[in-house]
């Protein structure tokens, strides 16, 4: 039994035939062919699928397809146009919060969400903000660091430097 | 202020360059593994073993075969028939790919099914019944090692026991001698537990093999793609697939840290998958897969002794290590060294007798050995020597921090002879502490300390000042499965003057697309932001054993300087040539030659290169490009100076890290903002094994917690804001004086962390405690010594 | 990790609803936020043939203080009763709870009524709602039902809803003045399920003396808890040392916990009492304010 679905992704709409089991993930990454989601465990702990479903951070790997029908849902693709940075990514960029980048999409999906209620987290409100988004690489502290710096530019206040700091 | 010699526009060495391979990252654009998609491509998913230790007796796939879009399932018979079923490891032990009896651990490979997509491969993976005879397993390493014990190895002809192996290094009579006649003996026993590398990104491939050419695309999660090529043809080069038809190819990495050096079983079969099926098959693991059967650090069991005076001079130590190695040593360290670098376990200090041993045992275990962000087994050893050494402070009543600064190997006594007979390159150790105990102000807080203790208040503070050794290694000791341990470089800069430079290591979020850049930068002056980087394609790339135990920057970097230096060599010529003078009338300013005392005589560096393509002197070979298999003198020795406060509630045993203050000396630092992104991250993955994560099983071999939902990787609330800095002695050998960051605060943290925890509780007669240190643990102690 | 396969239904109303469970039976499975379902499913723990979607059904996501009564939906989601100002005034303790529960993104998608009819001794809502002594609207195709917390968890993953009915509402009696709550718990790392947990709300009047007091335990016993004897404990009597140091041993005691990867049966028991001792003090705290 399929199920058929209308979605809007990034703008563009899809219609599509799903088995209800299809989870969200995999229709994005192997239906849509968008793979800047990613996967990265079985148990809902990781966030590395993180996407926005109608403005809210989801894990997607834990969301039907089916489930999905009918609502607006934002990549990392769909963030920012191919040659701009929004002021995540560039925060980002500009403070090291990623190494391998496996985690990063996923991140930025969040802090999105996070800097939409809260647009001046503190250090602590932003660390348990992400707290459902592992990264493995970074230790967390340019993380921290980049999603200070969007929300410094979204409110439009100069952001702290970008050098790193050292003791 | 870390000095450059190069502008910013140039961005050599000491810039905090911003990273070049960011964007695609940032745009969803990185091309990870499980995002390749090639015409025709099956998918494999891999049936398990529930049991730890179990005769097969049957397996039947009839039920999966019956499920649309299941094509096959391959077992270990089925392998058997190319003689396929077993695999050499990097320690030249032997691995089953698939079993054709027995299993040997809980999640081994049983058999494997392949199908048009994921989910059916997963419906024929759960459809296909295995029928088992269990036996009982052998979990505890010690028992392994009982008379009574079955063996387990009995595919090893002759195979009596479960011992693997015994190694020893060091004085073992002078240190019988010194530690019988010492004031001070001192010794804990600790278990250093079974840890996963967990990178986010999962293990996977796709193996891509056409039958027509006869040739094999290998697109894998691996931190050495070279050495895996040549591993594939090792084992399957009897099936026709020789070396020079199969190209490995590592894409963009999700995360390394070692988990990603060996070869599993799943790459094997799905490359078989291929070879006889005749299309692309992907693999990718679950993380419970991933956690459950991929490669596990560390699993040591030291008995770690210290000897010295009552007024804190250190005479000797002695460490006695049992290895849990699971079912095969599948470790990967260099074929020497059984035991990776234990041996830089004498630590940071100036003694000349030490006597260390190993025993290593098969158990029901999965295999593994990998680093987990650490020069082999490093880890080990400096929690080994940095407990023990806190342990000896208690002991004669000494604060840790002048003990250490007693002991400590002096700046002026480089290059200092080891017992072990390693060469520690360079380092200044006091200046390293000092920086540090200023920085949280030491002494203050201890003053805290003393007051908070009058409250009944838990405060601790912890030093871990340890040396690591990195950059594996020297052509004379080092290699793996026979192939020395060098690495290689090969710039090509075009005639507009952009170049493109390819290694043989592999990054898996080091940053060496900008990195190496910047090494060249420095050389040549030629923006970094011009140099294009390139690995991970064994088509391409030139040969080298690839990305870890921090070995890039000693190893790679250092062929990207020398072969830039070639070059720069090639570039004075033609500078003379251009400008009419002797080469020894030239002067260097980065980026450009010039006339001594004439400066408007000049050629840039973009003129030189052009020049080399259209205007060289007779007889010089065209073009500008060189490479270079850098072969290191000795390794480096980076060392780092770490603090750790944290408070701990009584009641509930809580932990609280209030501050963590890192100083490392990695020598020079090529960019500061890199280094430091490396050190914050390794001090979280020093702080996981400290104090959450550990594989635990029981005592039927079953893994307790397979998943991230109870295997405790830290989040950002339990990781620290960290206080990071530095001192800077560069490594006297090597051509750019850097020595290789990546890992060291992996290495240097879990002791810091658990000195602190100990100070906290020392007032109550506690002296040890085993990581991952735990609130539970932390209010057993207590509850032990009465104290709640 | 993927399901197996199964059929989904997306109901637009509850009778369309309570149709399709009268048609599948045991076969089906309400799909709420699906947080612990979904990954039960993934992790072929669970099978279910049959996906009934509550999410499109209009009507189950409110919070409405009604006289003395607050309600709520069974799809409010984790994330809005962390803003819910309201509700957060009149009962601090969801602030408390909704911030340990998981992570903002799990947030977003788990419901209160989906924890609840989990029937897990482990989520944090069970111990809250017991705390605070809600009654559970349950609605099947002849109507609804109010149950009594205190009657609602049978077992295991087994709760009063039955096969065709469904959880539509939480009803939380608002207490007077001098009325204060709190909940905390123990855990790994954040996000984790509860070493130990506690939830209290007390009213304390003008003297101090305790007049109302509920104490829900979290993962300290097979089936959620209330730890009545610690609450006899406190009631009537002002929040002494000793009086707090009774109550909080009863609930040692009185709790169930076994060994696991967590801790020892014996540190779970020491903790309740810690906790319990600190709620307390937060909730009159609070009360007091
Ligand atoms: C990583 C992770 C961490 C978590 N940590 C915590 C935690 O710390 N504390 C905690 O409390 N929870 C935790 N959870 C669970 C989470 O809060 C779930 O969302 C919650 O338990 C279930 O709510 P749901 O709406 O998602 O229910 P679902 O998953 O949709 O349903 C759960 C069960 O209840 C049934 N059901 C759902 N709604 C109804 C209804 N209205 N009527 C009848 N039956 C119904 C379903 O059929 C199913 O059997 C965690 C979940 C994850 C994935
Ligand atoms: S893949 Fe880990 S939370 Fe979705
Ligand atoms: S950057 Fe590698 S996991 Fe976060």
């Amino acid at each position: 039994m399929t199920k058929h679905i209308k979605i809007t992704v990034n703008g563009t709409e899809h219609e599509l035939d799903v088995e209800p089991r299809l989870l969200l993930v995999h229709l994005i990454r192997e239906n849509l062919a968008m793979t800047g989601t990613h996967i990265g465990c079985d148990t809902t702990s990781c966030g590395a699928c993180t996407i926005l479903m109608d403005g809210k951070s989801v894990k997607s790997c834990t969301i039907l397809a089916v489930q999905a029908n009918g609502k607006n849902l934002t990549t990392i693709e769909g963030v920012s146009a191919e040659n701009e940075y929004n002021h995540l990514q560039e925060g980002f960029k500009e403070n090291h919060g990623l190494h391998c980048g496996f985690c990063t999409p996923g991140m930025i999906l969040r802090a999105t969400e996070l800097l939409e209620n809260n647009p001046d987290p503190t250090e602590e409100e932003i660390r348990w903000g992400i707290s459902g988004n592992l990264c493995r690489c970074t230790g967390y502290n340019n993380i921290v660091k980049a999603i200070k710096y969007a929300s410094a530019k979204n409110r439009g206040i100069e952001p702290a430097s970008t050098e790193p700091e050292f003791v | 202020m870390i000095e450059c010699k190069t502008s910013k526009a140039i961005s050599g060495m000491g810039h905090s360059m911003k990273r070049k391979e960011d964007g695609r990252f940032l745009h969803g654009q990185g091309n990870y593994v499980d995002d390749i998609k090639l015409p025709d491509m099956l998918y494999m998913d891999i049936v398990r073993s529930p049991y730890a230790y179990a005769k097969i007796k049957n397996i039947d796939s009839t039920a999966a075969l019956a499920i649309p879009g299941v094509l096959a399932v391959i077992t270990g018979k089925d392998l058997e028939q190319y003689n396929l079923h077993w695999m050499p490891t990097l320690m030249s032990d032997t691995q089953m790919v698939l079993p054709t009896d027995t299993v040997m651990y809980q999640a081994q490979e049983v058999c494997a099914v392949i199908a048009t997509s994921r989910y059916a491969a997963r419906d024929g993976r759960e459809a296909v019944k295995v029928s088992y005879e269990v036996m009982k397993p052998v979990i505890d390493p010690y028992k392994a090692m009982d008379a009574s014990a079955p063996v387990l190895r009995t595919d090893k002809e002759g195979k009596k026991d479960n011992h693997i192996w015994h190694w020893e290094a060091g004085q073992k009579e002078r240190t019988e001698k010194i530690f019988a006649e010492a004031e001070v003996v001192v010794k804990e026993q600790m278990h250093i537990p079974r840890i996963h590398v967990s990178s986010i990104e999962t293990c996977g491939c796709v193996a891509d093999y056409h039958k027509v050419n006869n040739q094999l695309n290998m697109y894998m999660t691996t931190q050495a793609p070279h050495a895996i090529r040549t591993v594939i043809a090792l084992v399957a080069g009897h099936v026709g697939l020789t070396e020079e038809k199969i190209r490995v190819i590592s894409p963009d990495i999700g995360g390394g840290f070692g988990g990603k050096v060996p070869v599993y079983p799943g790459y094997v079969i799905a490359i078989a998958a291929s070879f006889l099926i005749g299309q692309p098959v992907k693999w990718i693991e679950d993380r419970s897969e991933n956690l459950q059967a991929d490669s596990f650090a560390r699993d040591y069991h030291i008995t770690a002794e210290m000897a010295g005076t009552k007024d804190g001079k250190i005479l000797a130590t002695r460490f006695k290590i049992l290895a849990d190695h699971g079912y095969t040593d599948a470790s990967a360290n260099p074929s020497k060294f059984p035991t990776g670098m234990f041996s830089i376990g004498t630590g940071s200090y100036d003694y000349d007798t030490s006597f260390m041993e190993c025993d290593a045992v098969y158990t029901n275990k999965p295999p593994g050995g990998v680093a987990y962000r650490c020069s082999f087994r490093v880890t080990e050893a400096v929690h080994a020597i940095e407990r023990i050494t806190d342990r000896f402070s208690l002991e004669i009543g000494k604060d840790p921090a002048d003990v250490r600064m007693q002991n400590f190997i002096k700046k002026e006594d480089f290059p200092w002879k080891s017992p072990m007979g390693w060469e520690y390159d360079s380092g200044d150790y006091h200046a390293g502490l000092k920086l540090a105990m200023d920085t949280v102000d030491y002494w203050g807080l201890r003053k805290k300390q003393a007051e908070m203790r009058k409250e009944g208040k838990l405060m601790g503070i912890g030093i871990s000042t340890f040396t690591e050794i990195v950059g594996a290694g020297p052509s004379k000791d080092f290699d793996i499965l026979g192939i020395k341990m060098f690495d290689s470089a090969e710039i090509r800069v075009h005639p507009t003057g952009k170049a493109i430079a390819r290694f043989g290591t592999k990054s898996q979020g080091q940053g060496h697309e900008t990195t190496y850049a910047q090494i060249i930068a420095e050389v040549l002056g030629i923006p970094a932001e011009n140099i294009q980087v390139e690995e991970g394609d064994t088509d391409t790339a030139p040969y080298g054993l690839g990305t870890y135990a921090s070995r890039s920057t000693p190893t790679a970097g250092a062929a990207a300087a020398v072969a830039a230096r070639k070059l720069k060599d090639k570039a004075r010529k033609i500078a003379a040539y251009l400008l009419e003078v002797s080469e020894e009338d030239l002067e260097w300013e980065p980026g450009k030659f010039f006339v001594k005392g004439a400066p408007e005589k000049v050629k840039t560096i973009q003129e030189i290169v052009f020049a080399s393509y259209t205007n060289f002197p007779q007889g010089m070979e065209a073009g500008f490009e060189a490479t270079h298999y850098y072969d290191p003198p000795n390794l480096t020795f980076p060392s780092g100076a770490y603090i750790c406060v944290v408070e701990v509630d009584k009641e509930t045993g809580a932990i609280d890290v209030k501050r963590f203050v890192a100083i490392d000396d990695c020598g020079n630092i090529i960019n500061p903002m890199i280094v430091q992104g490396q050190v914050h991250g390794g001090l979280t993955q020093g702080i996981a094994p400290a104090m959450y994560e550990e594989l635990i099983y029981d005592e039927d071999g079953n893994i307790l917690n397979g998943t991230l939902m109870d295997y405790l990787v830290p989040t950002a609330v339990e990781s620290p804001s960290w206080e990071t800095g530095h001192t800077v002695t560069p490594s006297p050998h090597h051509p750019i004086g850097a020595k290789g960051v990546g890992e060291s605060p992996t290495v240097g943290a879990p002791p810091a962390i658990a000195n602190a925890i100990v100070d906290a509780l020392s007032p109550y007669g506690i002296t040890h405690m085993e990581i991952p240190i735990t609130p539970f643990k932390v209010w057993k102690a207590l509850k032990e010594k009465g104290v709640v | 990790m993927i399901p197996a396969p199964f059929d989904y239904e997306s109901p637009t109303t509850l009778e369309e609803a309570f149709g399709l469970l009268d048609r599948y039976g045991d076969e089906a499975k309400i799909l709420s936020g699906g947080h612990s379902l979904i990954p039960m499913m993934k992790l072929r723990f669970a099978s279910p043939e049959v996906l009934i979607d509550i999410n499109n059904i209009p009507g189950l996501s409110h919070i409405t203080k009604d006289g003395n009564t607050m309600k709520i939906g069974a799809l409010v989601r984790e994330s809005e009763i962390e803003h819910a100002k309201e509700l957060i005034a009149h009962f601090p303790i969801f602030a408390d709870v909704t911030k340990l529960i998981a992570d903002p993104s799990v947030r977003n998608r788990g419901t209160i009524g989906g924890n609840l009819a989990h029937g897990d001794a482990a989520n944090d809502h069970p111990a809250v709602m017991l705390a605070l002594r809600a009654n559970i609207v349950i609605s099947g195709k002849d109507g609804n039902r109010t149950v009594p917390i205190d009657e609602f968890f049978h077992g295991f993953y087994m709760t009063e809803v039955q096969a065709n009915e469904i959880l539509t509402e939480i009803q939380i009696p608002i207490h007077g003045k001098g009325t204060g709550s709190a909940y905390h718990k123990m855990e790994r790392k954040v996000g984790d399920y509860a070493t130990a947990g506690v939830a209290v709300q007390l009213t304390l009047d003008a003297n101090g003396t305790v007049t109302y007091v509920g104490i829900g335990l979290t993962n300290l016993s097979p089936v959620p808890m209330r730890a009545e004897r610690s609450e006899a404990a406190l009631l009537g009597k002002k929040l002494t040392d000793e009086v707090i140091a009774e109550a909080a041993k009863c609930a040692s005691e009185d709790c169930s916990p076994s060994d696991d990867l967590r801790g020892s049966e014996e540190y779970k028991r020491h903790l309740v009492g810690v906790l319990l001792k600190r709620m307390i003090h937060k909730a009159a705290e609070r009360a007091m304010a």
